[in-house]
């Protein structure tokens, strides 16, 4: 429960930090929130020589709107997100997500960057980002890019960020018309985290059937990814119960199943049907006021 | 004895401290100079220890000594059990690992630093050569005639074989009209989870050739005697302190290696020495509870009657005993039979060794146990013969206001089960429940209803039948401003006892609640006693006080009534004042309190100043009892259960304080509750513990329990004069069995008899779908 030895150093801007971040490659770990890394070195699952933390980078933290996008700094924490009003109503899907997340000591101090970089299997916000069809910013000492949010999760623990990138926003497009969404979630007892959690984002065309269906998977594989089965039997068809229910039997399909002492493969696979159904239907209910 | 303060919801003397963090628990004690412990531990459940290599270690900055189990052979004694049962084989128990380790976590050398980081550090450096030896974790593995024997000078893994039996069994087994149900039940190991870990902090005087040890423990004055015993230090030298104790649920209850080892060091270098543990620690290496196989046989007539009970207990002990570990599964047979008045009893308890860290008491110690048990039969007989399982209750009981010697010989105090289980009916809505549950099964819904109707054995207890005596003490002096200062021989970690003595002692003497101040826990403050455990502290404490104050009164009467002129029997105190009846002739408090220490004009043969001790050995335990009803909800498709509702009765005897019994019941069903469905301390075949730390190990969270409906009823215990039973283990006890209850009944739909606790979904959804449920 004692880390090794490290050094703390604490940049002012975003430039100071890349140029850490450089400086020590292997040897550094950027900290955000340290909800994830702080547990990981008391373990000794990770012992950084130098512990680069991003806390006092407040440009990073922050929630806006413009052209109907929103934007979310890599710093903002879960409770913020959870809290903030112009989320609560352009894109509920993230407050009800951050809501989710540990307890209010976590959601205090964890950010919406540091869980992403993170991209622990049963985090929940891949699933969220995902189902919104969001898009990552990376900055590094060459420039900035930006990288969707599929091609982000790269494979357990494992992220598209580049050595010396640092995460620096997350952004969101417009919520279509007609267009509904939520997160459901089932805990596991003693973590907290997502045996599975789902993020559904579904829009109706004219004719109310699925002009667009966004659906995130937590919790079930090695990383987070999008059901592209189920979103691929449900594009352009009338949303029945029946459909839904047939769609989401394939939630699962082709993912390398998790299994632990809370739930076997077999059992997640079940579930993950279960709950992204239940996603869809509420989802589909929202969208249909 | 105006001022009414027993029976009211006084706010806890304690909580302004702790709330504000402005207390100290024993990592907040700094000694100058103080030295810092870390322990190498087994990665191991079973090996021969090769080699260790501790020179890299040795070298590291701050480091003083490393010392290994060798260095401290015939230097520091075992690690002591006190349960003396007959028969009972008891494997040397040193503090650092000889030779041989036994369970993962089991200490096998110690780092001794300047610094805590400088200690861990180098824990992590020391290098330990093991041959791995094959684990045994699986009971029935365990008791085989073929098993590795992990005590080799034992001859094999059974620490002692107990029986119990009572009741004309030739009857019951030919009579050819009882049915007979077989069923295994397994009660799985929890972990005690306290929110404080383990910590000491041991301190030697070469000096004054002196030993303070601050402990977190349930025990100072029992572990001053083991200390003393291990070191070979003089008793009277030695001085252990309870500070804060940040929860405890028997765990506590103990004597530690790392004590013992804290205590060495501190004398080899003559310096302070902490140790704190550290959650994986206390996981790994603190006590476990529960981790009982349970096949039983159930006779029982066509109307519900049951006639018999058999039960092959096998106990796991883990490697090594702990202060009570063989002890805590005697209870269960002891109690096995609950409340009901069962004929014929046969319990046969094998505790068996295996390469896991020792059981010992958790919340209930054995009771939870049996408890379950006997809960789960009465459901098992109700559902065989398609009865109400209030009906098969009701059938059992015996009659209100009896006094009864049941087949295991336990005679219960004040039992009137009938009244608290009528009374959680009518609170629960019972029939209405039973309404909706049919209609929702109609439309394939999965409610359930689940009842407990436990009685436990608590307020420990009669020193004849306590390992270490089960007397306590109490002393109440008044100072010479007339402020009263209380100490108990017993040690609160939480419980609220600084409140509840308070209560007493003003309430008796008639001074203000504020006025007085409770201290336990320091063995050079307070007088010998025994501790807090097997829900005592009131009843046996609590008495003590009581009893003291009421011989601080005698002596103040008789010093009033010579200023009265008026007979000590005349008087009362209240309001500050010693009086008569009619409030004609008056003196004030602190006036007699003046005249007691000024001593000038005593009536022949009273002594000068107001201090009274007092020794109760209890009669008897208490038995309280109670009734709860527990309702839940599966999820169809998921197998998923939400508690909705959950109502409790219990009769902890008279109550001194409803909010410290809330706080004890509602504390008390959350660690039941959790045993039920989420909780499990898990090793693997190869002794790998699986719930190392808390992102596996399920602790219950607030979040996750419905509001608790709770009620009393009141019967009072004959066996002290406060009438109170005990209410520490009451909750945990009853509302395991409610829930799995429940839940099964939920499920009858389904035709499944039984699932093994924890009820996780996924074992559910494998009923669900028709499936078995033990395939998780
Ligand atoms: C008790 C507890 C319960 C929890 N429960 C949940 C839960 O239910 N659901 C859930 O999803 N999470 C849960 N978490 C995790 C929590 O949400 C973390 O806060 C989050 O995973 C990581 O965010 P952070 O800001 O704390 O990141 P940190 O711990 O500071 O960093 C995590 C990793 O990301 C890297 N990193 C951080 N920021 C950046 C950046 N801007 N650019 C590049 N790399 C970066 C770090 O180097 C590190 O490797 C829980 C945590 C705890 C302690």
């Amino acid at each position: 429960m004692i880390p090794e030895p490290f050094e703390y150093h604490s940049p002012q801007s975003l430039e100071e930090a890349l140029r850490l971040v450089t400086e020590f490659g292997e040897e550094g770990k950027m900290m955000a929130g340290g909800h994830s890394l702080l547990p990981m070195m008391k373990l000794r699952l990770a012992s950084p020589r130098h512990v680069i933390d991003l806390g006092r980078l407040s440009e990073l933290r922050y929630i806006r709107e413009s052209d109907g996008w929103i934007e979310i700094g890599a710093l903002t924490t879960h409770f913020q997100i959870e809290s903030s009003s112009l989320l609560r109503e352009k894109c509920p899907l993230l407050p009800e997500t951050a809501r989710e997340i540990g307890d209010a000591q976590v959601r205090n101090l964890g950010t919406l960057g540091g869980s992403l970089a993170h991209a622990d299997p049963a985090a929940d916000w891949p699933a969220a980002i995902l189902a919104l069809d969001a898009e990552i910013r990376a900055n590094s000492a060459g420039g900035e890019r930006w990288i969707a949010a599929q091609d982000f999760f790269v494979g357990l623990m494992t992220t598209a960020l580049a050595p010396g990138e640092i995460l620096t926003a997350v952004r969101l497009p417009p919520l279509p018309r007609r267009a509904g969404d939520t997160y459901l979630k089932l805990r596991q007892p003693a973590s907290g985290f997502a045996v599975v959690g789902v993020g559904v984002r579904l829009a109706l065309n004219e004719a109310a059937h699925i002009e667009r269906v966004a659906i995130g998977v937590t919790g079930i594989g090695p990383k987070a990814y999008r059901a592209a089965a189920v979103e691929r039997e449900l594009l352009g068809k009338p949303p029945t119960a029946r459909r839904l229910a047939e769609a989401a039997a394939r939630a699962a399909d082709g993912v390398q199943t998790n299994s632990d002492l809370f739930a076997s493969a077999e059992y997640r696979k079940h579930l993950a049907s279960v709950y992204v159904r239940r996603a869809l239907e509420l989802a589909l209910e929202r969208a249909n006021p | 004895m105006s001022s009414k303060l027993l029976g009211e919801r006084i706010k806890r003397k304690e909580d302004p401290r702790l709330i504000q963090g402005r207390s100290h628990y024993v990592d907040d004690i700094q000694l100058c100079g103080m030295l810092y412990l870390a322990f190498v531990r087994s990665p191991h459940a079973h090996a021969e220890i090769k080699a260790i290599h501790s020179e890299a270690a040795q070298k590291m900055p701050g480091v003083l000594a490393v010392y290994t189990g060798a260095d401290l052979e015939g230097r520091l004694g075992l690690i002591p059990c006190a349960a003396g049962m007959e028969g009972l084989k008891v494997p040397p128990h040193p503090c650092l690992a000889l030779r041989r380790v036994r369970y993962v976590g089991e200490p096998v050398a110690v780092v001794v630093a300047s610094g805590r980081y400088q200690a861990v550090d180098a824990a992590a450096q020391v290098e330990v050569d093991y041959e791995p030896l094959p684990a045994i974790t699986d009971l029935d593995k365990a008791v085989s005639s073929d098993s590795p024997v992990i005590h080799e000078s034992l001859g094999d893994n059974i620490a002692f074989v107990a029986k119990l039996e009572g009741g004309d069994w030739k009857a019951v087994e030919s009579d050819a009209s009882l049915k007979v149900i077989r069923q295994r039940l397994v009660n799985q190991r929890l972990a005690p989870l306290s929110m404080e870990t383990r910590g000491v902090v041991a301190s030697y005087s070469p000096g004054e050739d002196t030993l303070t040890v601050w402990s977190s423990t349930q025990i100072p004055h029992l572990l001053k005697t083991q200390l003393a015993v291990m070191t070979g230090m003089d008793e009277a030298r030695v001085r252990v302190i309870a500070p804060e104790v940040g929860g405890a649920f028997g765990s506590k209850l103990n004597v530690y290696a790392e004590e013992g080892v804290a205590c060495f060091v501190s004398r080899q270098f003559g310096k302070p020495v902490k140790w704190i543990e550290s959650r994986r620690e206390n996981l790994m290496a603190t006590i476990h509870g529960r981790d009982q196989i349970d096949d039983l046989e159930i006779y029982f007539r066509p109307d519900g009657k049951v006639m018999g009970l058999k039960c092959h207990i096998l106990a796991n002990l883990g490697a090594y005993h702990q202060l009570l570990t063989p002890a805590i599964p005697t209870l269960t047979a002891l109690m096995i039979l609950g409340c009901y008045n069962i004929p014929a009893v046969f319990v046969e308890t094998k505790g068996v060794f295996t390469n896991t860290m020792s059981t010992d008491a958790y919340r209930g110690a054995g009771r939870p146990e049996a408890t379950y048990i006997i809960e789960r039969v009465m459901d098992m007989v109700a559902r065989e013969l398609n009865l109400d399982p209030v009906e098969v209750r009701l059938k059992n009981f015996p009659p209100p206001g009896k006094d009864i010697v049941l087949a295991t010989g336990v005679s219960y105090d004040t039992a009137n089960y009938q009244k608290t289980l009528k009374k959680v009916l009518t609170l629960s809505g019972y029939k209405k429940l039973r309404r909706e549950q049919a209609r929702l099964r109609k439309k394939g819904k999965y409610l359930g209803i689940g009842l407990s109707t436990y009685v436990e054995i608590c307020a420990m207890g009669p020193s004849s039948r306590m390992p270490a005596g089960g007397w306590e003490s109490g002393t109440v002096r008044v100072e010479p401003t007339g402020k009263v200062t209380v100490l108990s021989g017993t040690s609160p970690h939480g419980q609220g006892e600084e409140t509840s003595f308070a209560q007493i002692v003003a309430e008796e003497l008639g001074v203000p609640y504020d006025d007085v101040t409770v201290y336990h826990g320091d063995t050079n403050q307070v007088p010998m006693g025994i501790g807090t455990f097997g829900s005592r502290t009131t009843a046996v404490g609590g008495t003590a006080i009581y009893h003291a104050a009421q011989r601080i009164k005698k002596k103040m009467a008789r010093l009033a009534a010579v200023k009265l002129g008026a007979k000590p029997s005349e008087l009362v105190f209240r309001d500050g004042k010693i009086e008569t009846e009619d409030g004609s002739k008056s003196v004030k408090f602190g006036e007699v309190v003046g005249e007691a220490y000024f001593a000038k004009q005593l009536p022949p043969g009273l002594a000068p100043g107001l201090v009274e001790n007092y020794v109760f050995e209890p009669p008897n335990y208490t038995y309280p009892f109670g009734a709860h009803v527990a309702v839940v909800e599966i999820d169809n498709e998921t197998g998923e259960v939400n508690l909705r509702n959950y109502f409790a009765v219990d009769d902890c005897g008279r109550i001194l304080n409803p909010m410290l019994v809330d706080g004890q019941i509602h504390g008390g069903l959350a660690q039941g509750i959790g045993q039920a469905l989420w909780e499990e301390h898990v090793y693997d075949e190869n002794g790998q513990l699986l719930t190392g730390t808390l992102m596996d190990c399920a602790a219950p969270r607030a979040h996750q329990f419905c509001w608790f409906e709770t009620a009393n009823t009141e019967t009072r215990t004959p066996v002290n004069p406060l009438g109170v039973k005990g209410v520490g283990e009451a909750g945990t006890i009853g509302s395991t069995p409610a829930i799995v209850n429940a839940v099964m009944d939920a499920l009858r739909p389904l035709g499944v008899r039984h699932i093994d606790m924890p009820l996780k979904p996924e074992k559910i959804w494998q009923v669900l779908r028709g499936g078995s449920p033990q395939v998780v």
